[in-house]
C-alpha cells in the first residue's frame, strides 16, 4: 500500500516535471531562432543602403486624403492609402525617372526627372501631371506607365479615388489629358492598375482594381455602409475592369465578356503567363479574402481557376513576382497581416507549380510569413549573387505609440459582417496607432536553405508607415537601388552599396510586334547551369511599378551562356553570350518565331 | 392545423425533448462541438489545415489516455478529450507553419487536469487554461481565432440554437444566459462610458470565439461550483471582470496588454479557479456536508 502511494507521488512528481517542461518549451520556442530575433544574419550581407532622397533632391512628402466627417471615426484608417511610386524613363534619356502620388486635395503629384548626374528635378507642373487631386475629380492612388500608343514614349494611366486620368506622353517632357478621348473616364476607387497586351495585339490594355464601391464619393457619402462586410470572404468591394486597347487611342470596357469584374477588394493585381501557355494571366491580391488567379483563354476571356488559392483567405495588399528559386518560372509574392497575439495571417509566397500541379504551394514561413502589417514588397536581386532578395514594408497607421487600435478592431472584426459593413459601427481611432512604426524587412535569399533578415546590417532602420516600393537601378550602376513611398511621411531612396565581386547583367527590351513597352517580355538568363526568369511588369507590387529594365546579378560569373526572350507577341528570340555588366538593348526581331 | 394535428405535434415535440434529455449530456455536448467544426470547416476553412485538427485531438485523446491510467487511477474521459481537442484546433491561430502550440496547447489542457487539481478536482477548463497559457506566455507564436461566420445571420442562428438547446439539455442553460445578459448589461455600461457604438460592444458576442467561450468554457460542469447561485454568480463574476479588462483596454491599459486579445477566456481564466477553489473549500470545511 504504501508502495503504491510512493509510486503514485513519483508518478504526479515526473508529471509536474514534465508540464512544467511543457510550459518553458512553449516560452523557448516562442522566442524563436536567434537569427530571426536579431533581425540580422550570421554571414555578413553582401550589400549596403543608405537613404539619399534628399541628397538627391527628392523631398516628395505624401498626404492622406480627407475625406467625409461622416467617417472621421475611422478616418485614418480609411485613408491609408495613396502614397505610391512608379519607374519609367519619360524622355528616353537612358535614366529612370520616378513618379509619386499625393492624396489630398491640393497636393502635387511629382514626377523626378533622372539628372544623370545623380541628382532629380520635380518636373510634373510642367508637364502637366501635378494638379491632379482636386475636389470632383478625386485624389490618386497611384501610376502606372506604359506605351499605349506605340509611339516609343511612355504615357501615364493614374488610378484614384475618383476619376481615371490617362496621360499621353507628347515629347519625354509634356503631357496631354487624354482621359475623355480614350473612353476611360470611369469613376472609380482603385488603388491598382496594371498594363498588358492579354490578347496579344500590339496594344497594351488596361485593367484597373476596384477596392472601395465605385458609387462610392468619399468626399459627399450617401451612405457609410461602405465597408467590407467579411474580414474573410467579403464580395461588396469595387469592381475590377478591364478595359481592351482599340488602337486610336481609344478604349473599350470589356470586363464582363472577359470575366474578370471580380468584387473582391483587390488592392493589387500582377500579370504573367503563370501556367506557360504563352497568354498572360491576372493574379489578385485581395483584401478580407482569398487572391484570385483568373487564367487567359488564349485572350477569347478569362477562367476564375482553383490553383490553391481559393481557401487561403487573408488580406492580400501586394502582388510581386519573381523566380524565387531560380527555377525559370515566375512565383508570387503576397503581403498580409500579422500582429502579436491578435492575428498571424501570414505573406505567402505563392511557388507556381501550375504546368506540374495546376497549383501553387505556399513556401513563406518564419519571419518572411510574419514580417507585420505588410504592404508593398519586390523581388530582385540586391547584392547581385544571382537570387532574388525581398525587400517588404509594413506599418499601417501610426499614431501615439502607447495607444494601439488593435483591441478596439478585434471587437469587431469577430462580429457579423452586417455590423461592422457599416463604418459608423467602428470604434472610434482617436490618435491610436494600429501597427504603427513597424520596420522594413531585408530578406537575403539562401535558396533552399530560406531566408535571412537583413534589415538592420544593411542599414534599412526606418518605421515609416510603407506602402510602394519600386526597384530600379536609379544611377546605372549596374546594382539595385530601392524606392520607398510612405504613406503621410517622406520618400525614401535607399542607394544600394554592392560589395566587389559579383557579376551582372541588364536588359532593355522594345517591342516591335509586340507593345513598344515590351511589358510582359520575360527573359530567362541561363548561366552556368543556373537559370533565372524576369518579366517586364507593366505595374507590380502595391500601388508601385518597377524599372523597366530587367536586371540579373550574376555572382561570379562573368559569362552568359544564353538568353531567352519571349516577348508578348507570342514570339521568342535567343541572345548568345551577350556582354555582362552592362545593359544589353534588345529589339524585338521580325523575324522572331516560335518560344525556343 | 386542427386540435387533434396540433395536439400530435406538440406529442412529438415532448416524445423529442424527452428522447434528448436522455441522451448522455456529453454526447450532445460533443455534438455541438462537432457541428461547429464542420459548419465552420465547410463554409468558412475555419481550421487553417487538417494537420492542425489531427495533432490538438491526437494529443489530447492519447494524454488522457496515458494520465488517466498512470496517475488519474480514473478511466479516461476521451469526450471531454475530444472537446478540448476541437476547441484548440478551433481556437488557436498560431503563425504560419506553426504546429507546436496544438501539439503542446494540447498535452498542456489534459495534463493541467492532473497537475493544477485541488482536493481531487480540476480548477482550469482544460482548453481555457492552454489556451490563456499559450496566449500570455506565446504572444508571438499564437493568436486567438478572429474569424467571423461572414455576413450569414443564418450560421449564427443555427449555431445559437443549437447551442441553447444543448445548454438546456445538460442542465447549463442559467450559466449561459447569466452571462449573456450579463455581458449586454455590462456592453451597454461600457457603451455609456467609453463612448463607443453600442453595437460594437456588442458585435464580438456574434462571432464563433465567443460561442466557443459561452457553449464549452464557462458551462464546463467539471469546473463550475457546486450550486445553481453560486454558477450563476460565478458567470456574472466571469463578466464582470471581462468588463474590467476591456474597459482598460479602452483606455489603454498597457499592463494589461496581454489581456486583450481574448478577455473572455482570460477573465474566465482567472475568476474560476478562485471560484472553484472557494467552492471546494468551503464545501469541504463544511460540517453538513455529507461524507
Amino acid at each position: 500500500m504504501v508502495h503504491g502511494v510512493t509510486s503514485l507521488r513519483v508518478r504526479r512528481l515526473a508529471l509536474t516535471t514534465v508540464f512544467l517542461g511543457a510550459v518553458f518549451a512553449v516560452v523557448a520556442l516562442n522566442r524563436g531562432r536567434p537569427a530571426e530575433l536579431a533581425g540580422g544574419s550570421a554571414a555578413a550581407p553582401g550589400f549596403s543602403l543608405r537613404d539619399v532622397a534628399r541628397d538627391v533632391g527628392i523631398d516628395f512628402v505624401h498626404h492622406a486624403p480627407t475625406l467625409d466627417p461622416r467617417i472621421d471615426n475611422i478616418a485614418p484608417l480609411v485613408a491609408a492609402l495613396g502614397a505610391a511610386v512608379s519607374v519609367s524613363d519619360v524622355n528616353n534619356d537612358g535614366w529612370p525617372d520616378l513618379y509619386f502620388t499625393n492624396s489630398r486635395f491640393g497636393f502635387p503629384n511629382a514626377l523626378y526627372l533622372n539628372r544623370g548626374d545623380g541628382t532629380f528635378v520635380d518636373v510634373a507642373r510642367s508637364a502637366g501631371v501635378a494638379d491632379l487631386n482636386r475636389p470632383g475629380e478625386g485624389v490618386s492612388m497611384g501610376a502606372v506607365w506604359g506605351d499605349y500608343d506605340n509611339d516609343g514614349l511612355e504615357d501615364l494611366l493614374v488610378y484614384k479615388w475618383g476619376y481615371l486620368q490617362l496621360f499621353r506622353n507628347l515629347d519625354g517632357l509634356h503631357f496631354e489629358d487624354v482621359t475623355a478621348a480614350a473612353g476611360l473616364r470611369h469613376w472609380m476607387n482603385s488603388n491598382g492598375a496594371v498594363w498588358l497586351d492579354y490578347d496579344r495585339d500590339g496594344l497594351l490594355d488596361l485593367y484597373v482594381t476596384g477596392y472601395f464601391r465605385s458609387d462610392i464619393d468619399f468626399w459627399h457619402l450617401k451612405t457609410t455602409r461602405i465597408m467590407h462586410n467579411s474580414f474573410e470572404f467579403a464580395t461588396n468591394g469595387g469592381k475590377n475592369r478591364l478595359f481592351h486597347n482599340l488602337g486610336g487611342g481609344r478604349f473599350e470596357d470589356v470586363t464582363d465578356q472577359m470575366g474578370v469584374g471580380s468584387t473582391r477588394w483587390t488592392l493589387a493585381a500582377a500579370a504573367a503567363d503563370f501556367n506557360g501557355d504563352g497568354w498572360p494571366d491576372l493574379f489578385l491580391a485581395n483584401d478580407y479574402g482569398p487572391e484570385e488567379l483568373f487564367v487567359n483563354d488564349s485572350g477569347r476571356r478569362f477562367v476564375l481557376t482553383r490553383a490553391g488559392l481559393e481557401s487561403d483567405s487573408k488580406s492580400g495588399m501586394s502582388a510581386s513576382l519573381g523566380d524565387v528559386l531560380n527555377r525559370g518560372r515566375l512565383d508570387a509574392f503576397v503581403t498580409n497581416i500579422s500582429e502579436r497575439a491578435y492575428l498571424f495571417q501570414g505573406n505567402n509566397l505563392r511557388l507556381n507549380f501550375l504546368p506540374e500541379l495546376g497549383r501553387f504551394q505556399q513556401g513563406a514561413e518564419g519571419a518572411v510569413a510574419d514580417a507585420g502589417w505588410a504592404w508593398g514588397a519586390q523581388l530582385g536581386d540586391l547584392d547581385n549573387d544571382g537570387r532574388n532578395e525581398l525587400f517588404i514594408v509594413n506599418g499601417y497607421v501610426s499614431g501615439a505609440r502607447d495607444r494601439s487600435y488593435w483591441y478596439a478592431m478585434s471587437k469587431v472584426a469577430g462580429a457579423n459582417g452586417n455590423v461592422f459593413e457599416d463604418a459608423r459601427n467602428w470604434p472610434a481611432l482617436g490618435s491610436a496607432s494600429l501597427s504603427g512604426y513597424e520596420r522594413s524587412r531585408v530578406f537575403v535569399n539562401r535558396g533552399l536553405a530560406g531566408w535571412t533578415d537583413v534589415a538592420a546590417a544593411v542599414g534599412v532602420t526606418d518605421e515609416y508607415d510603407g506602402r510602394a516600393v519600386a526597384l530600379v537601378d536609379l544611377f546605372n550602376r549596374g546594382v539595385l537601388d530601392v524606392v520607398v513611398a510612405n504613406q503621410n511621411q517622406p520618400a525614401l531612396i535607399y542607394k544600394n552599396t554592392v560589395a566587389p565581386g559579383n557579376h551582372w547583367i541588364a536588359f532593355r527590351l522594345v517591342g516591335t510586334r509586340s507593345n513598344r513597352s515590351a511589358i510582359g517580355a520575360e527573359v530567362t538568363v541561363e548561366a552556368g547551369g543556373t537559370r533565372q526568369l524576369k518579366i517586364v511588369d507593366g505595374g507590380m507590387g502595391f500601388a508601385s511599378q518597377n524599372d523597366r529594365r530587367l536586371h540579373f546579378g550574376l555572382g561570379g560569373m562573368t559569362r552568359v551562356d544564353r538568353v531567352v526572350i519571349r516577348w508578348p507577341s507570342g514570339a521568342g528570340q535567343v541572345v548568345e553570350h551577350p556582354d555582362v555588366d552592362r545593359l544589353n538593348v534588345i529589339t524585338e526581331s521580325p523575324s522572331a518565331g516560335a518560344v525556343p | 392545423m386542427t386540435a387533434a394535428a396540433r395536439a400530435a405535434l406538440q406529442g412529438r415535440s415532448r416524445t423529442l425533448w424527452a428522447r434528448l434529455g436522455e441522451v448522455d449530456p456529453r454526447y450532445l455536448v460533443s455534438f455541438l462541438i462537432t457541428l461547429i467544426l464542420v459548419v465552420g470547416e465547410a463554409r468558412y476553412g475555419i481550421l487553417g489545415g487538417y494537420d492542425r485538427l489531427a495533432i490538438a485531438l491526437g494529443v489530447c485523446v492519447v494524454t488522457e489516455l496515458a494520465l488517466a491510467r498512470l496517475v488519474g487511477g480514473r478511466s479516461a474521459a476521451v469526450q471531454s478529450a475530444y472537446v478540448t481537442g476541437v476547441s484548440l484546433a478551433l481556437l488557436l491561430k498560431p503563425r504560419a507553419g506553426l504546429l507546436w502550440p496544438f501539439a503542446l496547447g494540447a498535452f498542456l489542457a489534459i495534463a493541467s487536469k492532473y497537475v493544477l487539481a485541488y482536493r481531487g478536482q480540476h480548477l482550469w477548463n482544460p482548453s481555457n487554461f492552454a489556451i490563456s497559457l499559450l496566449l500570455v506566455i506565446a504572444p508571438g507564436s499564437v493568436a486567438i481565432l478572429s474569424h467571423q461566420w461572414g455576413n450569414h445571420l443564418a450560421t449564427n442562428a443555427v449555431i445559437w440554437a443549437f447551442g441553447l438547446l444543448i445548454a438546456a439539455r445538460v442542465r447549463v442553460l442559467h450559466v449561459t444566459l447569466t452571462y449573456v445578459i450579463c455581458y449586454g448589461l455590462l456592453a451597454a455600461a461600457r457603451s455609456a462610458i467609453v463612448g463607443t457604438p453600442l453595437v460594437a460592444e456588442l458585435a464580438p458576442i456574434t462571432g464563433p470565439m465567443y460561442q466557443l467561450f459561452i457553449f464549452f468554457m464557462i458551462t464546463d460542469p467539471k469546473t463550475t461550483v457546486g450550486s445553481m447561485r453560486g454558477r450563476i454568480g460565478v458567470a456574472a463574476l466571469v463578466a464582470v471582470a471581462e468588463a474590467g479588462i476591456r474597459l482598460a483596454g479602452d483606455y489603454h491599459v498597457a499592463a494589461l496588454g496581454l489581456l486583450y486579445p481574448a478577455p473572455p477566456i482570460l477573465a474566465l481564466a482567472i475568476v474560476g479557479p478562485l471560484a472553484k477553489a472557494v467552492d471546494l473549500c468551503a464545501f469541504f470545511h463544511n460540517p453538513r456536508r455529507s461524507p
